[in-house]
């Protein structure tokens, strides 16, 4: 697919408007890349001007930063900070809470000030301005949707209500869990915990969330995280309900429905 | 014998303020052995934060039936304490019921309604102590609380029944004499309470002597409890009701998914990156380790928040580890932190130097297992009511066991391994970075 890679642009004498910041997990992990994809494919059809880093990209240091390991996130920020200030990067999107949290709030006080959205209030805007339109009759008409806070995006950033609009605009029912927006359960992956074995313990974050989801009556559960997308979509499928239950990001629900 | 009343009377006060001071100052010590961390900007924000969550008791009314329980007890105990201005005045000066002079035509509304909000007052205490004791509420009832934790609860919800039982026994008697026309008490006639003439029936057959005994004495044992718990207070859980205020005001405001930044750790990579900003930098002294093992390398919020702590629990209850039954409990990382403090308070007072022992928050009080449980998703700090957060000594000391231990699960070194050499957590080169886009959609 035709994604443009922000040194490249600049060689045609480009200097797009947006870096999309697709992250480790939305370039590496299966799942996550197609909602990189979905993503993408939205950015395209709308005709917005962004580019993408590419093989430049690192890592934010989240991970490393919350495991306790300060020295290698001063590493990667340093380095990213560079980057991006070479290429005089104003505004930057992306699908992963982890690194807009890092991007937005931790980089300013290291040199790195930059407009930085998540791509739940980009798609609400675009739907609000009329620049996506959505089908009529679109595959979620109707369908009862949930929608699992991410911690770094709600507690973290307190953005509870963009992913829920987009959502909305898609005629979907939207159903909540017992525990959701300022009280919602973490997945289980933040802090680290992605990268290593649960501490002992009588069940797993996953399977505790899944309960939650089980509960709501939902056939889709809709995320706005990539790991929350991986530890929801295992949790589903430990209760064997990938038939009935579909976990996908908000991004996925937009390209599919225009 | 009126003398001899105001003089036991002033020595009471006197001692119960000097023993609470002197309790006060020991405590503030053992904060600022925390480190320097400058949280005085936005005072309008504080303020408001203080208004909001400390007295507004704002995050309270996420449940909103035990808010307005906490509430009662709340609004009762500082109302009720307008009564005490009058104990003390009485109390110094000989007087009785002085408040009676000033405000005649007010007196009579202002009991009765102290009179309704002590009632109120028992009927919440003992239903706390019913969700505690027999119903078993999961917070109020977990290993956090094994042993004295849980005995200070209870001492102090019947403490708090037994002081407004004693005010409401003293109304009855003092209102009971009146009737009578015994001297002082008719010379300041209130008429009946609403509440404490319930009470009457009970008392209806004693003497004027047993009465006017009983008067004295419930206004003797009140004063007396109310200077000793203000005393007990201090060494309890219960001191949240000082602490939450200045809590509130010193809590940070910045989003909670930031961390705290280590600036000395910047300047080093920063020198490593570019060595010529080195030479340029002065001389500055870099930290003597990196993050937490115990509690002078915290910061001082750190330590206020560990003595803000009424161990309620509403942490460790949202907080997901703790729900699927790994050890970390952040209340216990609260309560631990203060313990700490507590046992190095003591070492001073007793002139022990608690730095040549081998003692420490980390290991002795809270183990690798508990910490490295976290998901730092902040559900702790976003449920704490008095602004607490637990996440941030997680956070030190982890770092501490990182930077200085270099102890980290097999997966995290890993993991530490892939983004240093391949600039992504998982084990895949730079240049596969872009493979996505080689892909159809």
């Amino acid at each position: 697919m035709k994604v443009p890679i922000w040194s490249e642009e600049l060689n045609k004498g480009n200097q797009p408007d947006i870096l999309f910041w697709v992250g480790c997990a939305g370039s590496f992990d299966a799942r996550a890349q197609s909602i990189t994809k979905a993503f993408v494919a939205i950015l395209n059809k709308v005709g917005i001007s962004y580019a993408i880093l590419g093989a430049e990209e690192m890592c934010t240091g989240d991970p490393a930063r919350r495991a306790g390991n300060e020295f290698q996130f001063q590493m990667m920020a340093y380095q990213n900070i560079q980057l991006l200030n070479g290429y005089q990067i104003k505004k930057i999107v992306t699908a992963c809470p982890h690194c807009f949290n890092t991007l937005k709030n931790e980089y300013p006080e290291l040199g790195g000030h930059y407009e930085v959205i998540h791509h739940s209030t980009m798609l609400q805007q675009l739907i609000d301005e009329g620049k996506i339109v959505l089908n009529e009759n679109g595959a979620f008409k109707g369908k009862k949707i949930t929608f699992h806070d991410s911690c770094y995006l709600g507690r973290s950033n307190q953005i509870y209500d963009a992913p829920r609009s987009v959502i909305e605009a898609l005629d979907a029912s939207l159903v909540e869990m017992k525990r959701c927006k300022s009280n919602g359960l973490c997945c289980g992956a933040g802090g680290a915990q992605m990268f290593k074995e649960e501490e002992k313990g009588t069940s797993r974050i996953n399977i505790e969330r899944t309960s939650d989801v089980l509960a709501s009556g939902a056939s889709v559960v809709a995320s706005a995280c990539p790991f929350c997308n991986t530890m929801l979509t295992d949790g589903i499928k430990l209760n064997e309900k990938q038939e009935e239950i579909k976990v996908l990001d908000i991004a996925e629900l937009i390209a599919q429905s225009i | 014998m009126e003398i001899f009343q105001q003089i036991l009377f002033g020595i009471a006060l006197v001692t119960a303020v000097y023993f609470f001071s002197k309790r006060m100052s020991l405590i503030r010590k053992l904060i600022l052995l925390g480190k320097e961390e400058d949280l005085h900007d936005q005072s309008f924000q504080r303020w408001k934060n203080v208004f909001l969550l400390a007295l507004g008791q704002k995050k309270m009314f996420k449940n909103p039936t035990v808010a307005f329980l906490h509430l009662l007890v709340y609004v009762g105990f500082i109302i009720i304490n307008i009564e005490m201005i009058e104990i003390m005045i009485d109390g110094l000066f000989g007087t009785h019921r002085f408040l009676l002079g000033l405000i005649p035509s007010l007196y009579s509304f202002l009991i009765n309604s102290f009179e309704l909000l002590a009632a109120l007052v028992i009927v919440a205490c003992v239903i706390f102590l019913v969700r505690r004791n027999l119903i078993h509420v999961k917070r109020l009832w977990s290993n956090d609380l094994r042993g004295w934790p849980s005995k200070d609860a209870n001492i102090i919800l019947v403490v708090e029944i037994v002081l407004m039982m004693l005010f409401l026994k003293m109304n009855a008697a003092d209102t009971l004499l009146q009737s009578r026309g015994v001297g002082d008490y008719s010379n300041h006639a209130t008429g009946n309470f609403y509440i404490s003439s319930l009470l009457h029936p009970l008392m209806n057959r004693f003497s004027i002597e047993t009465l006017v005994l009983t008067e004295r004495i419930c206004w003797w044992l009140h004063i007396f409890g109310v200077l000793g718990f203000l005393n007990y207070l201090s060494w309890s859980k219960h001191l949240h009701i000082i602490l939450a205020f200045p809590n509130a005001y010193f809590s940070r405001l910045e989003p909670q998914g930031k961390l705290k930044n280590m600036p000395a750790v910047q300047k080093e990579v920063l020198y490593a990156f570019q060595p010529e900003m080195a030479t340029a930098g002065t001389n500055d002294q870099n930290p003597s380790s990196f993050g937490a093992k115990d509690i002078q390398d915290l910061s001082w919020k750190n330590l206020l928040d560990a003595f803000s702590c009424t161990e309620c629990g509403r942490c460790t209850a949202a907080c997901p580890a703790n729900q699927t039954g790994k050890m970390l409990s952040p209340r216990k990382i609260m309560m631990d932190t203060r313990d700490r403090a507590e046992e190095i308070g003591s070492k001073i007072n007793q002139g022990i130097d608690w730095k040549a022992e081998n003692r420490t928050l980390l290991y002795d009080y809270i183990s690798e297992e508990e910490i490295r449980a976290c998901t730092t998703c902040n559900a702790c700090v976003e449920a704490c009511p008095v602004s607490i957060n637990p996440l941030d000594i997680i956070v030190e000391l982890r770092r501490y066991l990182i930077m200085e231990k270099s102890s980290s699960p097999q997966e995290w070194t890993s993991m530490f391994g892939n983004i240093e050499n391949n600039f992504a957590p998982w084990k895949f080169s730079p240049d596969q970075r872009i493979n996505w886009t080689k892909e159809s959609t």
